[in-house]
């Protein structure tokens, strides 16, 4: 039986159309359809409920070591306020799950972790943590909510100070009071993050407040554009940021390297779990690539790549993209094909489709 | 959602146009576009192709999936819409006018259904 969230009653009050997803009954998209909201959040705002995703919070006087063991990235040059994009790995090099990592204090972090992996995050955490550390899952009582797309600074402006805005990208401030029209929502984690490769915020607020501030923001927010957005168009504005999703770019096998995520693997950090597996693994033999697709169609997961009529890796993501106008796809190739510019073949059901290699991100814009 | 009487539908929700002159018209309902969501491809037989009743003669692509299209009738592929190629959201725009192919030389249909009977199907 699948979990709503907090914010369930509203998606079907605002027509949303509800699937299960992860083990939540989310909208995949509401009336508007996905390209309308896509391009909403490309050139004025979307809402979104993520709050399917999962917050852990380690903490204590070793919370700062196991952290940095549990992730591959500088856990110790983080300051308070600061946001880190992280992978977790297992013993072999592959990937438990990708996750952000929020430093609350110097002895509290909080962890955000996909929907689908959360309680297998849990367990993996629970047992590789030592020391004086407690593992706490606040997932229950906490409701996510992201504003994203280039006015989304002016939509929030209208129900929080601007003291209370963070300027940077992947910088938090919490303890934030917010209005709304059911009255001051407070303790809620203001966010410059989000998951669409727009400017934008990730609100985290009380389970018991989502539906105020999500009523809220799209009340004030729609002199701006500020529309409602599913499941749909969180994935194709993901991909059309080139942003890897778990159990895609991403699985227990695959390397951060394989996934051409080899920015956030320091392997000049003391240790990590994984770290003597990606050493010994060496260079990747496959990598991570963006592809347009020049043929008819859509290249979708799981499709094959030949180049000259051999099989040369499988395309992870694909779809079309609105706002770019072509279908793209991301996959994984033999690493010397894993070139900018290199001719492929997708097999869609049955068909020869072509593409190229391209540089990813697809698109960039500002945050 | 739209049904217009004079056409004819099937369970896998394709309508039907019959002509005078023996061959008819074919496309998806304006349920299945709007089950579909917004169309960003289309893949359509040639003219000329033979079409098997029940089998597959098209794929619609949204955003988030492919789906087959059946051919309500067995027979010809006399002419091929191919303005939807470059503009599949006429699909969802405007359902009845989208039609995929016209068919002649039919030799088997599908089991049809009515408007009333297609109406009562998809409010199950």
């Amino acid at each position: 039986m699948e979990k709503k969230t907090p914010l369930y009653d509203c998606h079907v009050a605002l027509g949303g159309k509800i699937v299960p997803f992860a083990g939540y009954l989310l909208p995949v998209q509401y009336a508007t359809g996905v390209i309308t909201e896509h391009m909403a959040v490309r050139t004025k705002a979307g809402l979104f409920d993520v709050s399917h995703m999962a917050e852990l919070v380690l903490e204590g006087p070793d919370a700062l070591k196991n952290v940095n063991m549990l992730t591959t990235v500088h856990i110790e040059e983080m300051v308070d306020g600061q946001v880190k994009y992280s992978p977790m790995c297992n013993e072999n090099g592959g990937i438990v799950d990708d996750l952000m990592v929020y430093r609350m204090g110097p002895e509290k972090y909080l962890l955000v972790v996909n929907a689908a992996n959360h309680e297998k995050d849990y367990e993996w955490i629970k047992a590789h943590i030592s020391g004086d550390v407690t593992l706490t899952d606040i997932s229950e009582g906490v409701a996510q909510i992201a504003l994203q797309g280039p006015v989304s600074e002016v939509i929030l402006k209208k129900i929080c100070n601007e003291a209370d805005i963070p300027t940077k990208y992947y910088t938090f401030i919490p303890g934030v009071t917010l209005k709304t029209n059911k009255g001051d929502i407070t303790e809620v984690i203001v966010s410059r993050t989000g998951y669409t490769g727009e400017a934008g915020y990730e609100l985290y607020c009380k389970a018991e407040d989502a539906e105020a501030l999500f009523m809220t923001l799209l009340e004030v927010g729609k002199e701006d554009g500020l529309i409602p957005c599913g499941l749909g168009a969180r994935d194709t504005l993901r991909l059309e940021a080139s942003m890897p999703l778990y159990g895609h770019e991403m699985n227990d096998e695959i390397s951060p390297k394989e996934a051409s995520l080899g920015f956030f693997v320091k392997m000049d950090k003391e240790d990590f779990i994984g770290k003597e597996a990606i050493i010994a693994r060496g260079e990747p033999k496959i990598k991570r690539v963006g592809i347009e697709i020049t043929g008819r169609g859509i290249a979708r997961e799981q499709c094959k790549i030949f180049k000259d009529g051999q099989e040369i890796g499988w395309v992870s993501s694909g779809t079309h993209c609105p706002f770019i106008g072509h279908a793209v796809a991301m996959g994984y190739v033999e690493k010397e094909y894993a070139v900018v510019d290199t001719t492929l073949e997708i097999d869609v059901r049955g068909r020869k489709v072509e593409g190229k290699v391209v540089k990813l991100p697809f698109i960039k814009k500002d945050k | 959602m739209n049904i217009p009487k004079e056409l004819l539908y099937t369970k896998s929700h394709e309508w039907v146009k019959k002509n005078e002159d023996g061959t008819a018209y074919v496309g998806l309902t304006d349920f299945a576009q709007s089950e579909l969501g917004d169309l960003v491809y289309v893949n359509l037989p040639q003219e000329g192709d033979i079409v098997t009743v029940e089998e597959t003669f098209a794929d619609v692509e949204s955003v988030k999936a492919v789906s087959d299209v059946y051919s309500p009738v067995s027979g010809t592929v006399e002419a091929v819409n191919e303005e939807l190629l470059d503009a599949p959201q006429l699909i969802n725009e405007t359902p009845y006018e989208a039609w995929f192919v016209k068919v002649s030389a039919i030799t088997a249909e599908a089991e049809f259904l009515t408007a009333e009977e297609y109406e009562a199907l998809i409010a199950q």
